[in-house]
């Protein structure tokens, strides 16, 4: 913590002060080297800046050296949590550049690994957010638990647990080996047990209610236009699910419900992001059940040369929407590769939730926003 | 519940069951439970590793048939590895690495003449992010990932180049490693090269095929040239 | 997603542009803020990408017919330029992207910032400033976002060149690295 610069101000008769601290980058509960400049009078936030860049590698340039291919394991490393998810973004917006088809059992199994991953992020998320307010640790090794199950499948069918690199473009590396899916059945159909323990150690819970509910409200029309997305924007209000509305893959042929909250404060997000994962298990059900037999990649080209055209693609992270700008001008590489990050943009309305709130509650509502300090500085 | 510190009641009911059935049911536990292999000294060197098949797992191993760390190149087996080793440097691993970690040279013989293989082949394992792109671009099954992660070494500039020698594992050890995939890749390379015998066959039956025909044109026009003679002589 | 189309807004607004390539709406100086009000208003309500686009000066052959008639290709020079683009869809109609592009020279480059209309321009915006060295007239708050604030040179840009790295010590790598650069290893 930085020594804190003091500014007297006359209230009431009483000389109070305004405090200015820098909850560091090494901090326990900032989800990565993530800086807040806060001035605080008392315990209520005046001003709060945030501050970020420690993990900025300029991936945006790197990629402009390198083919499109090579590109594929640096996405990984933009949201570690989830590589799953940014592989499939990335080899959407690519195969849009080139028209290449991608067969049944490929899109299956992309759905697959897309809704394991969304369970991963959920519930090691909440796992975090309940760590933040002071649980110290025992919902998060239950989640943890769920979650290395769910890795282990990872490595079976990739090779890797996080840094995964798994799809290609117009399809997958490789197939699953024998027996994947019957494991993956097994761990889907007790995800809803320990999702029923898990509500009842914590939903009920009198001082998380207290502590989340009316804590960071966010407005509907603040979160439209502050071009937030994911569950924080379900939370508030606005059923807006990229997998419903683009229906990219093959989401169209899955039923499944959208949850939306009504305050928007902290409670709502969590609740939201609960009801999420049951919704990732009924579509892995059905995905699973519908699975073909066949083949794993369609026709790519032999070497990867796109026309000179432009692409927007966008997928429905578990943080938000992850969009890929690419712009190709003929040559292996791309000429402007952009990734666009939902971590960073939800930031956008950190300061205007925790305004007037107290500092215990600005920890609350960092940890609800859901940050990845890899996806916010590339 | 109904009561004030109801919800924070179930909730502690629900940790006491994890806690106790933490020792009945191994479900409810939350750390995994990893063998470490037998005692030993960390290597000085790269080139100390130990040679024999197989010698970093253990039993109960912690890494899975899946797992995937870092490069490592294959020789068919024999006495000298050298002599079967299946890389041929055509140096495509080196240009698609994309961290680009590799670094090959090719091999001359006394005459000048490029043999097939590699003089230098070394791997820098600091820079190497295990992306498996090396092994998907080998058009030869040359080289492919080894799961063996106790590589830290004390020596901080040399320690962590693997060089050809320290890279080079036979396709026993591979199968030994990555069941699976080593039987899936043999297969297909079984495959291809039946592929490729059939083709020759058939493209040699062909040149056959198509030299007889030939001789058997010549021998015919030769011998209509001959009556064409004798007709002339006759007349 | 259907699409959401550049007709009504190439009709309110005629001297922007609408440049078939790449299917953008490219908009001229200092039009850029009342085209977004209007754009607002029509409910176009969520800004989803702002980014910067550097193009560096470039021979561009074309071809094109002559006063004779003929077919023949011309050298022109493109002179460098950088691309500001939004990407717009509508939450309320879930209607589909529409792309926008403000266009400025790459010495002393000016846009016009759009975060008053849609706030989620704020910190993208902050980076198009700090990465390519856009200033964005309005912008409420416009400092460095991902580099620290002293830094000087504008990473992004075409022409960056990377700075001494006094930290530097020898690896094995060195080798290789130079290799690559020596241009031994083609693509």
């Amino acid at each position: 913590m930085v020594a804190p610069n003091y500014e007297l101000i006359e209230q009431d008769g009483l000389e109070t002060s305004l405090l200015e601290v820098s909850m560091g980058p090494h901090h326990p509960s900032t989800h990565g080297v993530f800086r807040m400049d806060v001035k605080l009078d008392g315990e209520t936030v005046v001003d709060l800046k945030p501050v970020f860049g420690y993990l900025h590698r300029n991936h945006e340039k790197l990629a402009e050296n390198m083919s499109y291919l090579a590109n594929m394991p640096f996405t990984d490393r933009l949201d570690y949590f989830n590589s799953m998810t940014n592989n499939w973004a990335y080899a959407l917006a690519a195969e849009e550049l080139v028209e290449i088809e991608v067969p049944e059992r490929a899109e299956y199994l992309r759905v697959i690994m897309a809704e394991l991953t969304r369970l991963v992020n959920h519930v090691s998320l909440v796992g975090f957010f309940v760590n933040d307010l002071g649980a110290l640790g025992t919902p998060l090794m239950y989640a943890f638990r769920e979650r290395e199950k769910i890795l282990d499948l990872f490595e079976e069918a990739s090779g890797a647990r996080m840094m995964c690199n798994y799809f290609r473009f117009g399809g997958l590396r490789c197939d699953v080996p024998a027996g994947w899916l019957d494991r993956a059945r097994e761990v889907v159909d007790q995800f809803p047990k320990f999702l029923d323990e898990y509500e009842k150690l914590l939903c009920e819970n009198e001082i998380i209610l207290s502590r989340t509910q009316g804590v960071g409200t966010l407005s509907r029309e603040l979160a439209i236009n502050a071009g937030i997305t994911g569950p924080m924007l379900r939370a508030s209000g606005v059923a807006y699910d990229l997998r419903k509305v683009d229906a990219y893959g093959i989401y169209d042929r899955f039923q499944f419900r959208v949850p939306y909250g009504e305050v928007g404060d902290c409670y709502d997000r969590f609740m939201v992001r609960m009801l999420e994962m049951r919704e990732s298990v009924q579509i892995l059900k059905q995905a699973l059940d519908g699975i073909p037999e066949g083949e794993i990649m369609g026709k790519a080209p032999r070497v990867f040369k796109p026309k000179p055209a432009e692409v927007y693609g966008r997928v429905e992270g578990p943080k938000g929407e992850l969009g890929f700008y690419l712009i190709a001008d003929g040559t292996p590489k791309p000429y402007r590769y952009r990734v666009r990050p939902p971590s960073l943009i939800n930031l956008t309305v950190l300061r205007d939730m925790c305004l007037g709130q107290k500092i215990a509650d600005a920890v609350v509502i960092l940890g609800s926003i859901d940050i990845v300090l890899g996806e916010v500085d590339r | 519940m109904s009561f004030l510190g109801g919800g924070i009641f179930s909730g502690m009911a629900v940790t006491l069951r994890n806690f106790v059935g933490s020792y009945f049911d191994p479900d409810r536990l939350t750390t995994n439970d990893y063998s470490w292999r037998p005692e030993g000294q960390l290597p000085q060197s790269a080139g100390e590793y130990p040679r024999e098949e197989g010698e970093q797992l253990s039993d109960a191993t912690t890494v899975t048939n899946y797992s995937r760390n870092f490069p490592m190149l294959l020789h068919d087996g024999g006495d000298n590895p050298m002599d079967a080793i299946r890389c041929v440097a055509c140096q495509i691993c080196e240009r698609e690495c994309p961290p680009q970690c590799i670094y090959i040279e090719k091999d001359y013989g006394e005459d000048g003449k490029f043999i097939k293989r590699p003089a230098v082949f070394d791997i820098d394992v600091s820079v190497c992010m295990s992306c498996q792109i090396c092994v998907e671009v080998c058009p030869f099954d040359a080289i492919v990932m080894n799961s063996q992660f106790e590589l830290s070494t004390p020596n901080r500039f040399d320690g962590l180049l693997l060089r050809r020698e320290d890279l080079l594992k036979s396709n026993g050890y591979y199968h030994r490693i990555h069941p699976e995939e080593a039987a899936q890749r043999d297969q297909r390379m079984a495959e291809e090269k039946a592929a490729k015998e059939a083709k020759k066959k058939a493209a040699a039956e062909a040149a056959k095929k198509k030299a007889e025909e030939k001789a058997r044109a010549e021998a015919e026009a030769k011998a209509q040239e001959e009556t064409g003679d004798k007709e002339e002589e006759a007349q | 997603m259907s699409e959401l189309s550049h007709e009504p807004l190439l009709k309110e607004f005629p001297d922007a542009r609408w440049d078939e390539a790449f299917g953008a709406v490219i908009v001229p100086e200092g039009r850029a803020r009342v085209m977004a009000e209007w754009l607002l208003k029509q409910g176009v309500d969520y800004c989803s990408n702002v980014t910067g686009v550097d193009y560096l000066e470039a021979e561009v052959k074309e071809k094109i017919t002559n006063d004779a008639g003929e077919e023949e290709t011309v050298t022109r020079t493109e002179p460098g330029r950088i691309d500001v683009v939004y990407h717009l869809y509508s939450m309320r109609d879930q209607t589909g992207p529409l792309v926008l592009k403000q266009r400025t020279g790459r010495e002393n480059s000016q846009a016009e910032s759009l975060t008053p209309v849609w706030r989620s321009c704020e910190l993208q915006e902050r980076e198009v400033f700090d990465l390519f060295g856009v200033d964005f007239k309005g912008h409420p708050d416009q400092r460095r976002i991902l580099m620290w604030d002293e830094y000087e040179d504008h990473p992004m840009r075409k022409d960056y060149t990377e700075p001494f790295d006094y930290e530097w010590e020898p690896t094995p790598h060195d080798e290789i690295l130079e290799k690559h650069k020596k241009g031994k290893v083609i693509f």
